[in-house]
C-alpha cells in the first residue's frame, strides 16, 4: 500500500529539484509525444534546447533568448509577488496589452517631436495603464468580493477588443495606406527601445527585468512587508494578526503585478514588436504564469524559468520550423512542464511511504 | 459492582508512529457497569488506546478481548455493532441541521424522522439529558452538543461507553449533569471508560483509574483512596510545583472596556454584546467561559485585528478602538490568540521568522523596514532560552514544535516585548503540566513587573489559580469581574450561566 506522509517542515531538497525533475519529465514525455506524431524524438529535443544555444545558428537565437525572457521574467517577478499573498492575478495579458496602448499613444500623440522626455513619459503611462487595469479586480474585490482570479482574467479578452479598437482606429498608422496597425516606433528614434548592445538582444525591457528580479528579491526576502505578503500567503489569520490589511494587500499586490506587466509591455511595442497590431500580444502574460510557479515564486528561480520558458519559445519555433512539428504540439510540451512542476511539488510537502498491506 | 467478570480485557497493546511509540504494551480490564478513568498528561497516549478499541487505529501488537470473545475492530463500525460507543472531544456535528437529523446521521439503520424524535425524548428523559430533537444544533450550547453526541451514542445501547475528556467544555453544572447521567449509565451496567485529568473529577465519579505516562500503563489505584495532588504526582511523575503568586500589587487603571459589541467572526459564531470592564496595571484578570462564547471575538477586539465603535477600548484614557494591531502593540497592548498554528504562528515558517511576526514593532528587528535577521534570531534564541523551547534550533518551523513548546514560544515572545497589557487565550490549553506551570508563572511574573494581564481560559482552575478577579463570558456576554478569593464554586457556575438548558428541565 503506498501512503502519503506529510513532512514535519517542507524538504527543501526537493523545493530545489522539482523544477529539474519537471523539466526531465517534460523532456520524456515530450519525446513520447513526438515519436506518436512520427517525429524522431531526440532530434526533437535537441532542436528544442540545444540548438538555439549552441547549434549552427546559435548567434541569433541567442540574442532573441533575452528578448523573449526579458517579458517573462519582468512580467513574472511581479505575479509572484501577489501569488506569494494568494493574490491570483491571472490577467497580466491583459495589463500588458494596455501598458503597451498608453505607452504607444503618448508616443503616437507626440510624433514627430524628438525629446529625450518622450521615452521616460512612455515608461510612466505604460506603468499607469499597467497599474489601473490591475486595479478594476482589485476594487471589485475589495468594494464586493468578487473573485480576482475571474475578473483579471475576463479583463484580458476586454484588453484585447480594446487593443484591436486602436489598432484598427484611433491609432492606425495615417500613411500606412489602409493598413490596420500604428506607425512603427521603431522608426522614430525618441520612442524607440533599441537593443542596447548589438546582437545580444539587450533592450531596456531586459534591463528593467534584471531590476524587477532584484527588486522582488529585495522586498520579499530582505523587507517587512515581503515578509508580510509571505505571512498573509501562507497564515491568513496569522497575518492579520500582524497588521496586514487584507484590502490594503490586494490592491498592493494586484498593483504591483500590474505595473511590470504594463512595462513589459511598453518595451515590447516600442522594441521588438514596434507597433500596436491588433495581434501585438503573443501571451507572455499567460506564460509568466507559467514561469513564476516553475520558479518557485522565487525572483532568482523565475529569472532561470524565463530563460528555460524563452529557450523553449525559440526551440519550439525551430521545431516548428525545421521538423514540422504543429503549433498545438509545442504549446502541450509547455503545458507538460507546468504540469510536471505541480505533480511534483506535492513531494515537497509529503514523502511517499511504501508499506505491507497490514500495517 | 466489579465482580470478577471482565467486559473489556486489552493485553499488551502496541502502536508505534515515525518516532514517537503511543502505546507500549499497555495492559488493563474493565468490568461491566464500571466507570474506569484513563488518566495522564497530553501525549501519555490516552487516545491513541482509545482509538484502538474504538477501531479507528490498529494496533501494532496486542490483543483485545470483549464480553469473552477475541476483539479486534478493523472500524468504528465494527466497534458498535459489537457494543462500543465513543464520545469524542471534538463533535462532528452539523450546525445546520437538527437534532434529530444530526443523531440520525450517525446511526447505521436511522428509524423514521418521526419515531426518532420520540426515541431522543425518551432516552433524554430517562438520562436526564434534556435536550430538544427539533433545535439546530448551531443554536446549541457546547454542553448541549455534547449531548447530541451522547444520546447518539445511547440509542445504539452500548456495553462500553468511551468519553474522551468530556468535561473540557462544561460549566460546573453541566458536569453535574453529566456525572449523574453516567452514574445512572454505570448502575445499569454500562461500563464507562472516562479520559481526563482532571483530578478531582476523577475522584468524584470513577471507580478504578489506569494511569499512563509516555505510552505506558504506570500505575492504577482507586481514586477515591488518592488525594489529588497524589494522583497528579503518579500522572507527570515527578513533584509539583506550585505557582507563586506573590508580590502583585494592583495599580492604576490601565485598559478601560465600555459598551464593546462586535459581530459574530462566523456563522453560528456568538457577537460581543456590550462588554465592558476595567483593567487596573499589576492586575490579572481571568475571564472564564466554554469556548466559542465570544473568547475569540474578544481577543481580536482587544488585539486590534478587529476595530470597534469609538470609545469602547480606552487605553490611559486614550481611545484606541480604531488602531490596529500594530498601533496597538507600540502602545504596549500585546496578544496571544489561542489557535497557535495559523494565528499566533505561521506553521511553515521558521521561529526566526515567528519572531519578527509580532516582534517587529517593539523590538529592534528591521531598520528603515528591512529586516535584521541576526536581530531576529537573536530574539528568537532569547525566547527559546528564557522560555525553555525545546526545539534543535530557531531556524525550526514552527509546525515541527509540540503543541506545549510552541505554545511557549508564542507566550514568551509577547511576555519578552514587556507589554504594558498583556491578552492571552487559552494560554495552556493543550500544553503539558510542567509546561502549562511555567506559562502561569510567567504570566504572573509579568503581572508582578506592573503589566496588566487578561486570561481568557476555560480551564477554572488556572484561572482561580493565577487571577486577582474573574469574570465570565457567555453569549457573547461579560459578568461583572470579581475578586476571586471570594468566589465559591458554586458561583463561578452560576457565573458561567448555570447548566445551559437546564431551566426548562427545572419547570
Amino acid at each position: 500500500m503506498i501512503t502519503l506522509v506529510k513532512r514535519p517542515a517542507p524538504s527543501r531538497l526537493w523545493a530545489w529539484s522539482t523544477p529539474l525533475l519537471a523539466v526531465l519529465a517534460t523532456m520524456i514525455a515530450g519525446g513520447v509525444l513526438f515519436a506518436l506524431l512520427g517525429k524522431n524524438p531526440f532530434e526533437a529535443i535537441r532542436t528544442i534546447f540545444w540548438d538555439p544555444l549552441f547549434g549552427p545558428n546559435a548567434a541569433y537565437f541567442r540574442g532573441q533568448l533575452l528578448v523573449k525572457a526579458g517579458p517573462l521574467i519582468l512580467i513574472a517577478s511581479g505575479l509572484a509577488v501577489g501569488f506569494r499573498a494568494g493574490v491570483w492575478n491571472i490577467g497580466a495579458e491583459g495589463q500588458y496589452v494596455i501598458g503597451a496602448i498608453c505607452g504607444a499613444s503618448v508616443a503616437l500623440a507626440a510624433y514627430p517631436a524628438e525629446s529625450g522626455l518622450l521615452f521616460p513619459a512612455m515608461v510612466l503611462a505604460a506603468a499607469i495603464g499597467g497599474w489601473a487595469w490591475g486595479m478594476i479586480p482589485a476594487v471589485l474585490k475589495n468594494r464586493f468580493g468578487v473573485s480576482e482570479i475571474l475578473v483579471s482574467l475576463m479583463l484580458v479578452y476586454v484588453a484585447e477588443n480594446l487593443l484591436a479598437y486602436m489598432a484598427f482606429g484611433p491609432l492606425k498608422n495615417p500613411q500606412g495606406f489602409g493598413f490596420p496597425g500604428s506607425r512603427n516606433l521603431q522608426q522614430y528614434p525618441a520612442a524607440h527601445n533599441p537593443e542596447l548592445i548589438a546582437g545580444t538582444g539587450m533592450h531596456w525591457g531586459v534591463v528593467a527585468a534584471l531590476l524587477a528580479v532584484a527588486g522582488a528579491y529585495v522586498l520579499m526576502h530582505r523587507h517587512i512587508a515581503g515578509f508580510r505578503i509571505r505571512v498573509a500567503g501562507e497564515a491568513p489569520r496569522a497575518a492579520r494578526f500582524s497588521g496586514v490589511v487584507p484590502a490594503r494587500l490586494v490592491a498592493f499586490c494586484l498593483g504591483l503585478s500590474g505595473t511590470p506587466a504594463g512595462l513589459a509591455g511598453l518595451f515590447e511595442v516600442a522594441g521588438p514588436a514596434g507597433q500596436i497590431t491588433d495581434s501585438f500580444n503573443a501571451g507572455y502574460g499567460f506564460t509568466a504564469i507559467i514561469v513564476a510557479f516553475l520558479g518557485r515564486l522565487h525572483p532568482i528561480g523565475i529569472l532561470l524559468a524565463g530563460l528555460l520558458m524563452a529557450l523553449t519559445y525559440i526551440g519550439g519555433d525551430m521545431a516548428q520550423l525545421m521538423l514540422q512539428l504543429p503549433a498545438a504540439a509545442i504549446q502541450v510540451f509547455q503545458g507538460m512542464l507546468l504540469f510536471f512542476l505541480l505533480g511534483f511539488d506535492f513531494l515537497t510537502n509529503y514523502s511517499i511511504r511504501i508499506r505491507g498491506a497490514l500495517a | 459492582m466489579t465482580g470478577d467478570e471482565t467486559l473489556l480485557a486489552v493485553d499488551g497493546l502496541t502502536k508505534a508512529y515515525p518516532g514517537v511509540v503511543a502505546n507500549d504494551g499497555v495492559s488493563f480490564s474493565v468490568a461491566p457497569g464500571e466507570v474506569h478513568a484513563l488518566l495522564g498528561e497530553n501525549g501519555a497516549g490516552k487516545s491513541t488506546l482509545v482509538k484502538m478499541i474504538y477501531g479507528l487505529v490498529r494496533p501494532d501488537q496486542g490483543t483485545m478481548r470483549f464480553r469473552g470473545a477475541p476483539y479486534a475492530p478493523a472500524e468504528p463500525r465494527a466497534a458498535r455493532a459489537a457494543g462500543v460507543a465513543m464520545v469524542f472531544q471534538h463533535f462532528s456535528l452539523f450546525e445546520a441541521l437538527n437534532v434529530a437529523e444530526n443523531v440520525a446521521l450517525g446511526m447505521e439503520n436511522p428509524p423514521p424522522m418521526r419515531t426518532l424524535g420520540q426515541r431522543i425524548r425518551e432516552v433524554s428523559q430517562t438520562y436526564g439529558l434534556p435536550l430538544d430533537p427539533d433545535r439546530l444544533v448551531g443554536d446549541l450550547s457546547a454542553g448541549e452538543r455534547q449531548r447530541v453526541e451522547i444520546i447518539r451514542c445511547l440509542l445504539q445501547d452500548p456495553r462500553l461507553l468511551i468519553m474522551d475528556e468530556p468535561t473540557s467544555v462544561l460549566t460546573p453544572q453541566e458536569v453535574e449533569i453529566l456525572f449523574h447521567t453516567l452514574r445512572k449509565l454505570s448502575s445499569e451496567g454500562t461500563a464507562i471508560l472516562y479520559i481526563s485529568h482532571k483530578l478531582e473529577e476523577i475522584r468524584a465519579l470513577c471507580d478504578h483509574a489506569t494511569i499512563l505516562r509516555g505510552g505506558r500503563v504506570v500505575g492504577s489505584c482507586i481514586p477515591r483512596e488518592k488525594t489529588a495532588r497524589e494522583l497528579a504526582e503518579m500522572m507527570v511523575g515527578a513533584e509539583l510545583q506550585l505557582t507563586d503568586r506573590a508580590g502583585r500589587t494592583a495599580g492604576e487603571v490601565a485598559l478601560e472596556v465600555a459598551g464593546l459589541s462586535l459581530a459574530p467572526l462566523s456563522p453560528f459564531g456568538p457577537s460581543l454584546k456590550d462588554v465592558g470592564f476595567e483593567l487596573r496595571m499589576g492586575e490579572i484578570l481571568g475571564i472564564g467561559g466554554v469556548a466559542g462564547n465570544g473568547q475569540e471575538e474578544l481577543l481580536a477586539a482587544l488585539s486590534g485585528e478587529r476595530p470597534t465603535a469609538p470609545g469602547t477600548v480606552m487605553l490611559g484614557g486614550a481611545d484606541i478602538a480604531a488602531l490596529g494591531p500594530n498601533p496597538r502593540r507600540a502602545l504596549g497592548i500585546l496578544a496571544a490568540p489561542e489557535e497557535r498554528l495559523g494565528h499566533a504562528a505561521v506553521p511553515d515558517m521558521s521561529l526566526t521568522e515567528n519572531a519578527i511576526l509580532t516582534g517587529s514593532v517593539r523590538k529592534p528587528l528591521t531598520k528603515n523596514g528591512f529586516i535584521d535577521m541576526a536581530a531576529a534570531r537573536g530574539f528568537a534564541d532569547e525566547i527559546i532560552r528564557a522560555f525553555d523551547v525545546r526545539t534543535p534550533g530557531a531556524h525550526v518551523a514552527a509546525r515541527a514544535l509540540s503543541g506545549g513548546n510552541l505554545q511557549k514560544y508564542v507566550i514568551g515572545r509577547e511576555v519578552l516585548q514587556e507589554p504594558r497589557v498583556l491578552i492571552v487565550n487559552q494560554p495552556t490549553w493543550g500544553v503539558d503540566a510542567a509546561a502549562a506551570a511555567a506559562i502561569r508563572q510567567a504570566l504572573l511574573d509579568l503581572a508582578a513587573r506592573g503589566a496588566a494581564v487578561i486570561a481568557i481560559s476555560q480551564d477554572l482552575d488556572e484561572l482561580l489559580e493565577i487571577s486577582d478577579r474573574f469574570a465570565a463570558l457567555n453569549e457573547g456576554r461579560l459578568s461583572a469581574p470579581r475578586e476571586t478569593a471570594a468566589l465559591t464554586l458554586e458561583e463561578i457556575g452560576l457565573m458561567l450561566g448555570g447548566a445551559h438548558g437546564m431551566q426548562e428541565a427545572a419547570l
